[in-house]
């Protein structure tokens, strides 16, 4: 397809046919290289063609092909006239990070890097199939759909300080469980509190490198050396049959017959079906963030039971990366207006002041954070007012893959690669051995060069660069 | 007749599937979908599980059905190890499928080699050739 380059690492695909706004990538030429080798382009361009679109279709540095959408594509529609599509969230909703900071350096954990890593595995059910600690009723999945995060805190997961450093403060307002489907109960039953599969991970991480200080110390981010944690994972079962659930619905209401990828199927955002929709939507991620909290709580524990303490052990910052949302921007020069901003692959990236971040960080930003693939590095970022111009306030998600499971699978073997990271220093555990394979690292983008591009653009800013030593897998 | 083979997607699985029919391809197209989370061959069909659904074109049916090989497995831990007597009916609204799903519950997790987490519209061919029928599926995983 034929890209304009309008600036450094900027390229856009014009107005033309169907398209209601042009495309615009950010990439550096390396990872427009990747970009090229699927779809992504032909998908951002068929978002633009959707209804209320605004400005632009916007895709992050880290894009791959998706369904529908491209995976680190962001678009905003206009709430009258305008969409909201399953698709331009993706089937795992709310699948997000978390980042806890510790008062641990990496001399206290070096001996005990094992024990803390075969602990976590023990409290932390992971891998296909593995069930949850508790045996839900259908009335508290209510609950959980409805609060979040906040029934987890109310039932001694975590603290509230937690639900201030959470995106949405844990809790989608807006979450309707009547338009949760019972088949999406049942799948949420068995699931909460567990990892899950894929390419979802959980890591001790340690501080490699500290760009910018003054951001650093307002997350908590002290010292070189000093120990993390991150947790990646989503909604589960429950958040793809809600995505499944509505694209038939949709499909069923509106026809696919006019769309060139049935996967784009929308409904307008007023609809009964697009307010359903959204009520589920944010039911789905309040699950994931309890999800979430529930995770950090155990590890918390480890922490506290394997090196005498887990004071000190704060959450930095929790954010969803497959989201759809209503959030103000300016649009067309105008004043700022409601819109329903999609952010399928992308984080949010709000810069200082915006009323959604927490007090403790409206200074700086809000911490935005990027999970590397296995055994590669994560970043911490923080948001710019310049990304709400940008991209709506967003930037990248990860590495994104460029290799299939299937060629890995050809390529790698899993006891080499357990190797090669236990000569780097760093301990791997696994639910399923088959999948390290599938998730080797080089069959991931080169997350070092995503942040760059975002860096560089001012989608969001490097703060600290954070190494693994010890990687659980689902 | 070859059942099906697995194609490379970057992200996620894809398959083909082949049916002298459509209903011996939608069998087929179920034992695909389980392969890539594990392997039927080796699952006992002791358990039966009855699986009725409706659709309004044939793509809506064969996610819906497919759809159903993940759900048993989520909520009831149940392995498919093969589909019986599948028949697809024409109704007023699209098309109707009944079939028999035989399997196993999931006893040691370390059968599981993957997690199919939803069947997509993406690149899904049903295509009707001379003597036969092709599918083609790209799953969320």
């Amino acid at each position: 397809m034929d890209l304009v380059k309008i600036g450094e690492n900027i390229w856009q695909i014009p107005k033309r046919g169907d398209m209601n706004v042009p495309a615009l990538i950010y990439a550096s030429e390396k990872l427009l290289a990747d970009v090229r080798r699927d779809i992504t382009l032909d998908q951002a361009r068929n978002v633009a063609c959707l209804p209320g679109i605004q400005r632009m279709s916007y895709v992050m540095p880290d894009a791959h092909q998706g369904y529908g959408f491209p995976i680190g594509g962001v678009a905003a529609f206009d709430l009258d006239g305008g969409i909201i599509s399953p698709g331009g969230v993706g089937y795992d909703i709310n699948c997000g990070v978390r980042l806890l900071r510790t008062d641990c350096t990496e001399k206290d954990v070096s001996g005990r890097r094992k024990e803390l890593l075969a602990e976590i595995f023990k409290e932390v059910p992971a891998g296909v199939g593995k069930g949850g600690v508790t045996r839900l009723s259908r009335s508290v999945l209510k609950d959980i759909l409805v609060k979040g995060a906040e029934w987890a805190v109310e039932n001694g997961y975590g603290t509230k300080e937690d639900l201030e450093r959470t995106e949405e403060y844990g809790r989608m307002k807006d979450a309707d469980c009547a338009a949760v489907s019972d088949r999406a109960m049942e799948r949420g039953v068995p699931q909460l509190g567990t990892l899950g599969a894929g390419n979802h991970f959980l890591e001790i991480q340690k501080v490699r490198e500290i760009f910018d200080r003054e951001a650093a110390a307002a997350f908590g981010v002290e010292a070189e050396g000093q120990i993390m944690v991150m947790v990646h994972c989503g909604s589960r079962g429950l958040g793809h049959q809600v995505a499944t659930d509505y694209i038939e619905l949709m499909g069923n209401a509106f026809g696919t017959s006019g769309l060139p990828d049935r996967e784009l199927v929308h409904a307008p955002f007023r609809s009964e079906l697009g307010r359903r929709y959204y009520g589920a939507m944010c039911a789905a991620v309040n699950y994931a963030f309890a999800n979430r909290q529930m995770i950090a709580h155990w590890i918390r524990d480890v922490f506290a039971r394997v090196l005498g303490s887990s004071e000190g052990m704060r959450q930095v910052y929790d954010v969803c990366h497959n989201v759809a949302k209503v959030e103000r921007h300016p649009v067309g020069g105008g004043a700022a207006r409601e819109l329903c901003v999609h952010r399928k692959g992308a984080t949010r990236s709000f810069g200082p002041g915006r009323p959604e971040i927490p007090a403790a960080y409206r200074a700086v930003g809000q911490p935005v954070i990027i999970p590397g693939s296995m055994g590669t590095s994560s970043y911490l970022l923080v948001g710019t007012a310049a990304a709400e111009e940008l991209s709506f306030g967003s930037t990248a998600h990860g590495a994104g893959r460029v290799m299939s499971r299937h060629e890995a699978l050809r390529r790698f073997r899993c006891e080499q690669i357990r190797d090669e990271l236990a000569q780097r220093g760093i301990e791997l555990k696994s639910a399923n051995w088959k999948g390290v394979a599938e998730e080797a690292s080089a069959s991931y983008k080169d997350v070092d060069e995503v942040v760059r591009v975002s860096h560089d653009v001012g989608l969001g800013k490097l703060v600290a660069k954070l190494a693994p030593v010890g990687v659980m897998k689902g | 007749m070859k059942k099906y083979d697995i194609l490379p997607h970057t992200a996620d699985g894809k398959f083909r599937a082949w049916g002298r029919t459509l209903e011996e391809a939608f069998a087929n197209a179920a034992l695909a979908t389980a392969s890539l989370m594990w392997d039927w061959e080796k699952v006992e069909p002791k358990l039966s599980q009855a699986v009725r659904l409706e659709g309004r074109d044939r793509e809506q049916l064969l996610v819906k059905f497919l759809g159903e090989i993940i759900f048993l497995f989520e909520t009831r831990k149940f392995l498919l190890a093969s589909v019986d007597g599948l028949e697809i009916r024409d109704v007023p609204d699209g098309f109707f499928l009944e079939a028999e799903f035989r399997g196993d519950t999931l006893s040691d997790r370390r059968d599981i080699h993957g997690d199919v987490k939803a069947v997509t519209y993406s690149e899904m061919k049903i295509d009707e050739e001379r003597g036969g029928v092709v599918l083609q599926v790209v799953v969320d995983m």
